[in-house]
């Protein structure tokens, strides 16, 4: 029982706490590019999802059960890039193959997600915080849901500054850079949670 | 030793992840028409959406099933139709480029305003509010819903009123589908004498509303020796297969709402 209440606690600080965008700043790249429509934003928030749950994955086994018993930790970094790249590389032909529809939807995404710096944050983090098995994948697929919670507010939000008066100065990215910023000042207060 | 087994050991992960890539994608492989590849060569690549495709490879992959014939891009012009027929097979027909012209000369000082508008900058939502800023019913609002539509930067605001560059228009035609009054219509690029007014007043409002509209007085009909005009609906309408370009009408035209470009 106290297992699963910790299980559930650790999800929700994944989520708000420690969300990947406004508590750790990463993936900072795709929240402010791709957030200028609510559909797109969730396309992308989804493919990082599913990418970040894959990658906690075979990350964890690529260090546990190859770089530990080699000694050879202090490599995790670049073979980390390795298996994202090749696992996004992957899952696109995979799903333009069994799934043309999500291929379809998630499409333009799914190449982006390589150089999204959550990803390979997942990946670390889960190393350095010493998670077991279940723990990684839990932090990449409910930070990742965290990604998606903080992308569709900032797109819900940016499709409302569309019809805003905005000083010219401000329009753009440095309204964008501002909201995010009290985004993250909000979400923070979520740290009284724990 | 520990170099040469780190070197080994990324070396290694690396070739089972391009051996598994190898397989997959051959295993994995999706046929894919290579004329699709080609065609979208061919068009204007600038996925601006005229076909009313979501983008150049999606109405590539049109062209190729069939759907949609030769003269599908109109941004492309006749070298797509040409190239697209090539590839295909079919028969490119004679495409004459087209261009959008603003059918309205309501410049600030020309047309009357109704009142003054200082709300959000877009034509659609002035055009809402209490039958729009400017007296005419049928005049640019000149709020530029089409300049924001425009994909190769052809449409612009002067005084008040849309203007566009026939040399950067492709007649994609996404202004005219913008356009909440429809004061802009693609024309065939030599059909160069045009009048510029829908006003379907009765000439005394019309008169008064603007000093370049259309009363449908009807000298540019008895002018005419081609027997191309016409006043319906209380303006002028040229017929372009008589009209010569000869720019008669324009001449005597008491408003100068014809003219010749």
């Amino acid at each position: 029982m106290n297992e699963i209440l910790r299980i559930l606690l650790f999800m929700v600080s994944c989520v708000l706490s420690h969300n990947f965008i406004f508590s750790r700043f990463l993936g900072c790249c795709p929240f402010l590019g791709v957030s200028n429509k609510v559909g797109t934003a969730a396309g992308m928030g989804l493919a990082v999802t599913f990418v970040m749950g894959l990658a906690s994955l075979f990350t964890y086994v690529v260090y546990h059960f190859i770089l530990v018993p080699l000694q050879l930790t202090y490599l995790d970094t670049i073979s980390f890039i390795l298996v994202i790249a090749a696992l996004v590389q992957f899952v696109e032909t995979f799903l333009k193959k069994s799934s043309p529809s999500l291929y379809n939807a998630l499409g333009i995404y799914l190449p982006l997600i390589t150089t999204n710096c959550a990803v390979l944050g997942v990946a670390v983090l889960n190393v350095s915080e010493g998670y077991n098995l279940l723990y990684s994948v839990l932090n990449g697929v409910f930070g990742a849901l965290g990604f998606l919670l903080a992308i569709v507010l900032m797109a819900g939000v940016r499709e409302r500054l569309e019809l805003a008066d905005i000083p010219k100065c401000l329009r753009g990215f440095p309204i964008g850079l501002i909201i995010a910023g009290l985004m993250s000042v909000a979400f923070m207060g979520f740290l009284g949670l724990a | 030793m520990q170099i040469i087994l780190a070197t080994l050991v990324l070396g290694g992960i690396g070739l089972i992840f391009g051996v598994l890539l190898t397989v997959a994608s051959k295993k994995f492989h999706v046929e894919v028409d290579p004329r699709i590849e080609e065609v979208s060569s061919y068009l204007a690549g600038a996925n601006c959406g005229a076909c009313g495709y979501p983008g150049c490879d999606a109405c590539a992959q049109a062209v190729v099933e069939g759907k949609v014939g030769a003269d599908c891009c109109p941004p492309g012009g006749a070298r797509a139709a040409e190239g697209i027929a090539k590839v295909m097979g079919l028969d490119a027909g004679s495409l004459v480029p087209m261009v959008a012209r603003v059918l309205c000369q309501g410049n600030i000082g020309v047309a009357q305003d109704r009142y003054i508008y200082d709300g959000y900058r877009s034509c659609l939502a002035a055009a809402g509010i209490a039958g729009g800023p400017k007296a005419c019913h049928f005049a640019c609002i000149g709020l530029g819903d089409c300049v924001d539509q425009c994909a190769f930067g052809a449409v612009s605001i002067k005084g008040g009123v849309a203007w566009i560059d026939a040399a950067k228009c492709t007649g994609c035609g996404k202004c005219v589908d913008a356009c909440p009054r429809s004061v802009i219509s693609l024309f065939p690029m030599d059909a160069k004498v045009l009048v510029r007014c829908r006003n379907m007043e009765p000439a005394k409002l019309a008169n008064a509303e603007c000093m370049r509209s259309c009363i449908g007085c009807g000298r540019c009909v008895r002018t005419c020796k081609y027997d191309a005009i016409q006043v319906v609906d209380g303006f002028a309408h040229i017929d372009l297969d008589k009209c010569t370009r000869c720019g008669d009408c324009a001449e005597v035209c008491p408003h100068k709402c014809i003219v010749v470009t």
